[in-house]
């Protein structure tokens, strides 16, 4: 059987892909059917912020796969999502055209605020949404390809490549946060009217983005599976497990990890194009070592090398984050402090584990793994 | 005299009160000046007439020639219109001002502000005012006033001033003040138009810092002939010693930087480097070290000093109590399993940064700087040092000597070197591995404890204090060697001076970023950094 087409008779896929369509086929109902006093009715609001977290579930998964299979603990993987991000967002700034403040037919807003005479080389082509979208997964990816080729080659792994993809995520966080980058400095982008001639603020384009957002969860899951339950993956899981050994048994595990660290790279940049429309804007702070860590520790509670659990621990921790800066904000910090202590003490297989646990009474193969793994 | 004096006063008192103003003709008829005439001439109509008699008063030795001189300077020293009496305002609010006698200092109460007349000066009169006055300070009995008298006089010698300045160089001790007051002549001798004058004047102002020295020898430069050649090779001369300074200056900088990121990277080098355990909760640790140093500042309000000093242990010991506490409530459980106990302790500094924010206050908090930490130590007139980063690069060195002699010096040490190369060996010597866990990790808190109160004297103390020192403590560690002490200091100071040089072209956040991107890069060549583990310490 094609590698691809695995997935499909794998149960927890079938189930999690009936899941997702369903939910997405409800909301969707949901929103369009009911009218908007009618108990049941989902509103717009409510769409975008589920569209958000979907984003989110992708970003997971993405982490998941390095993490949980590959057993690289990226803390970097919010730097990926940005460039996806800011590769839509100048899209989405170039459409506004002469619209913006200044009204320059060209010019970024914030560029001609900062009296800049013409656009920067890296601007060209933004305005065609093919090249945009190809560099959403193109710019992370080649961040990926390069940053990885050197750390696998020497070896880095382990606390060591954590703590180099933190200070690669930080230093972009700097860069991006000076004026002078061109990537609107401290606002970042915002201020975005339309995508792929679609207005932003209408109802419809925001279902649509919900709904896409699904879609690329749906295909985003599938291609993780497709490449774990492969030949592939199994390396992959070997090189988690016993590095060394893999690597004398003939594998070259470096570029097994190269391709799968791109991978992910490139599906974080996804959920981030897909996000930004979503919330509207894209600024550094999405660089910050902070939310790289929190992907983590969705990943971490939802459950390790499941994919799944990545995505249930990202919509959770992302729903109480929601719930809890709206009651009160000032605890926020305490429970998601709170998290990762309980995630790794008290869950170390995390929800996922806890399911699979209470189904069979012992921890999964998978799971096992990984205790083994970091043990 | 003394009576005369008396009665005068206790005369114009009953006067002042029994009269008051408008009899003022006959109050000025009960107590007639004695007017010396070096102060008569001050009051003439012509103000080159007034120059000539600041001269020659300054010739006179006068007992209360500075009194009249600063007066004058000031616009105090003024003249009751129908009397002629020189008197000195002391207080010039309202309609009726209040007036001492300027011979005698007797009070002569208030007088209405429009029968007195000032003293009139110009620019030219100030300016020979303030030199005139310079060549006064000389006298005075501290090398410190005089050096700084002489100072005032550079590039302000006239023709006036360069021969009471040349008598006043024969008759000073202090070698710092003869060459202020030969440069501040030889200055003068630029101006002089005589070539053996300007020439012998160029060899004594080579190699001076001052930039009053340079801007004289930048205007001869500025004209033509074998004057203006050599004055330009003192320049050229001048700007290398300016360049090294400046060299110097960065260095110190760099160096002090170093110190911060060592003193913030040492408890790392402990609990990271020699116990393995990744402590993301590290930088949180050194927040609450400076928070220490506020809070013992609130407790003794008043004495700064004192509470900075009490800081040190105090800050040691909070800082060592939390990390126990994190240690047995978190850590202990994930032994083994660096990614886990990673992700656990950043929650911990998340709990903890909030805890601050909750307890203390979201706005930073300001630590006062005690009087002998503040100002700095002048070098030379290029390159002064300022005390408190001096004091903080001294206090990194010695932690830094502090943590050598308890690791290798002390049971503890060996112990702790035991544990972490064999731990079933050690313990199966006797050795009790727990203990050493917390007491290691105690004392690489601890350090973070005093890195904390180090960095309150250089830094805003505010709750996200420790997160803008993470990064950086883990790359000082992680460039140097994890498990090097040695290699964390010669990593701290080089990454703090690398930062320093680059900032003056780059800018700081550039230069900051290009410091990261060298260390990524770095750690992919060497992964094990700059002075790798050999041996046996290696393997574990």
């Amino acid at each position: 059987m094609h590698w691809l087409a695995k997935p499909a008779t794998e149960r927890s896929t079938q189930i999690f892909i009936g899941v997702l369509t369903a939910a997405l086929v409800a909301v969707c109902l949901l929103n369009l059917l009911l009218p908007a006093g009618h108990p049941l009715h989902v509103s717009t609001y409510t769409v975008t912020l589920l569209g958000k977290y979907l984003c989110y579930a992708l970003l997971a998964v993405a982490v998941d796969l390095v993490w949980g299979y590959l057993g690289i603990l990226s803390l970097g993987h919010g730097a990926f999502f940005a460039l996806g991000g800011y590769a839509m967002g100048m899209y989405l700034m170039r459409q506004i055209g002469d619209r913006g403040v200044y009204g320059h037919p060209v010019l970024p807003d914030f560029m001609v605020f900062l009296d800049w005479e013409s656009l920067p080389w890296y601007w060209h082509g933004f305005d065609m949404a093919w090249f945009a979208f190809l560099m959403v997964l193109l710019v992370p990816g080649l961040l990926a390809l390069v940053f990885g080729f050197l750390a696998f080659r020497s070896r880095v792994t382990g606390v060591y490549l954590s703590i180099i993809t933190q200070a690669l995520t930080f230093a972009l966080m700097l860069a991006f946060f000076r004026n002078e980058m061109g990537f609107g400095g401290n606002n970042g982008l915002t201020d975005f009217k339309e995508l792929l001639t679609f207005d932003l603020s209408a109802d419809s384009t925001r279902l649509g983005l919900f709904v896409a957002s699904g879609l690329a969860l749906g295909l985003g899951y599938w291609l993780c599976r497709a490449i774990v339950s492969s030949k592939l993956g199994r390396v992959c899981v070997a090189s988690r497990d016993a590095e060394a050994r893999t690597r004398f048994l003939g594998y070259r595990v470096e570029r097994v990890q190269l391709f799968v660290f791109v991978v992910s790279a490139m599906l974080a940049g996804v959920a981030g194009a897909l996000y930004v429309p979503q919330v509207g804007i894209i600024n550094p702070s999405v660089f910050s070592p902070l939310f790289s860590i929190e992907i983590v520790v969705w990943v971490a509670l939802g459950g390790r090398a499941t994919l799944y659990g990545a995505v249930i621990g990202a919509i959770l921790v992302n729903y109480a984050k929601t719930v809890f800066t709206g009651v009160m904000p000032d605890a926020w910090l305490f429970a998601l402090g709170g998290l990762f202590v309980i995630a790794t003490v008290v869950l170390p297989q995390g929800l996922a584990g806890l399911l699979a646990k209470r189904k069979r009474g012992k921890p999964t193969a998978s799971a096992k793994g990984v205790k083994e793994a970091t043990a | 005299m003394n009576l005369l004096r008396t009665i005068k006063a206790t005369l114009l008192f009953w006067c002042c009160v029994a009269l008051a103003t408008p009899v003022l003709a006959q109050q000025t008829n009960i107590a007639e000046q004695d007017v010396p005439p070096e102060l008569a001439a001050l009051a003439a109509d012509s103000y080159a007439d007034k120059g000539k008699a600041i001269q020659a008063l300054i010739a006179s030795d006068h007992p209360r020639t500075r009194t009249w001189l600063t007066t004058l300077l000031d616009g105090k020293l003024q003249r009751i219109k129908e009397s002629g009496r020189f008197v000195i305002v002391t207080d010039n609010r309202g309609r009726d001002w209040t007036v001492i006698d300027a011979v005698d200092d007797t009070p002569l109460g208030e007088v209405s502000r429009r029968n007195i007349d000032r003293i009139t000066i110009n620019n030219a009169l100030r300016n020979q005012l303030r030199s005139a006055m310079a060549v006064l300070d000389l006298d005075a009995p501290t090398v410190q006033e005089r050096l700084a008298s002489a100072d005032r006089l550079l590039g302000k010698v006239d023709v006036n001033l360069a021969e009471p300045l040349a008598a006043r160089l024969e008759a000073e001790e202090s070698p710092a003040v003869r060459d202020k007051l030969t440069q501040a002549l030889a200055i003068y001798q630029l101006q002089s138009g005589d070539s053996a004058a300007i020439s012998e004047a160029i060899d004594t102002l080579s190699g001076s810092l001052n930039p009053a020295v340079r801007a004289a020898l930048n205007g001869v430069a500025a004209g033509e002939g074998e004057a203006a050649e050599s004055a330009r090779q003192a320049l050229a001369g001048i700007e290398q010693k300016l360049k090294l300074n400046r060299a110097a200056e960065t260095l110190y900088f760099g160096l002090s930087l170093g110190s911060v990121l060592v003193l913030a990277a040492i408890g790392l080098a402990i609990t990271f480097g020699v116990m393995g355990v990744i402590n993301m909760a590290h930088g949180e640790l050194i927040m609450l070290g400076a928070y220490t140093t506020w809070m013992m500042q609130q407790l003794l309000p008043g004495q700064p000093g004192l509470a900075l000093i009490l800081s040190i242990p105090a800050g040691f010991l909070v800082a060592a109590v939390a990390g126990i506490i994190i240690e047995r409530s978190v850590i202990r459980f994930l032994k083994g399993r660096p990614l886990e106990t990673l992700l656990a302790t950043f929650g911990v500094s998340l709990i903890l940064q909030q805890l601050v924010r909750t307890l203390v206050s979201p706005l930073n908090r300001t630590v006062v700087t005690p009087e002998w930490m503040s100002g700095s130590l002048v070098i030379n007139e290029a390159l002064s040092l300022t005390l408190n980063r001096l004091y903080v690069l001294g206090f990194a060195l010695v932690v830094f000597a502090g943590i050598m002699l308890v690791m290798r010096k002390t049971r503890l040490g060996l112990e702790v070197r035991a544990v972490t190369q064999n731990r079933a060996m050690a313990r199966s010597m006797g050795i009790r591995a727990t203990r050493v866990d917390i007491m290691t990790f105690a004392l690489g808190s601890g350090v973070a404890g005093l890195a904390g109160v180090a960095l309150s004297q250089l830094t805003n103390v505010g709750p996200n204090l420790g997160q803008s020192y993470i990064i950086d403590s883990f790359m000082v560690v992680v460039f140097g060697g994890v498990g090097n002490l040695w290699g964390t200091l010669v990593a701290g100071m080089s990454l703090g001076v690398i930062n320093q040089v680059l900032e003056p072209w780059a800018g700081a956040i550039l230069a900051k970023i290009i410091v990261l991107v060298f260390i990524i890069l770095f750690i992919q060549k060497r992964p094990r950094g700059l002075f790798p583990q050999k041996g046996r310490a290696a393997e574990g």
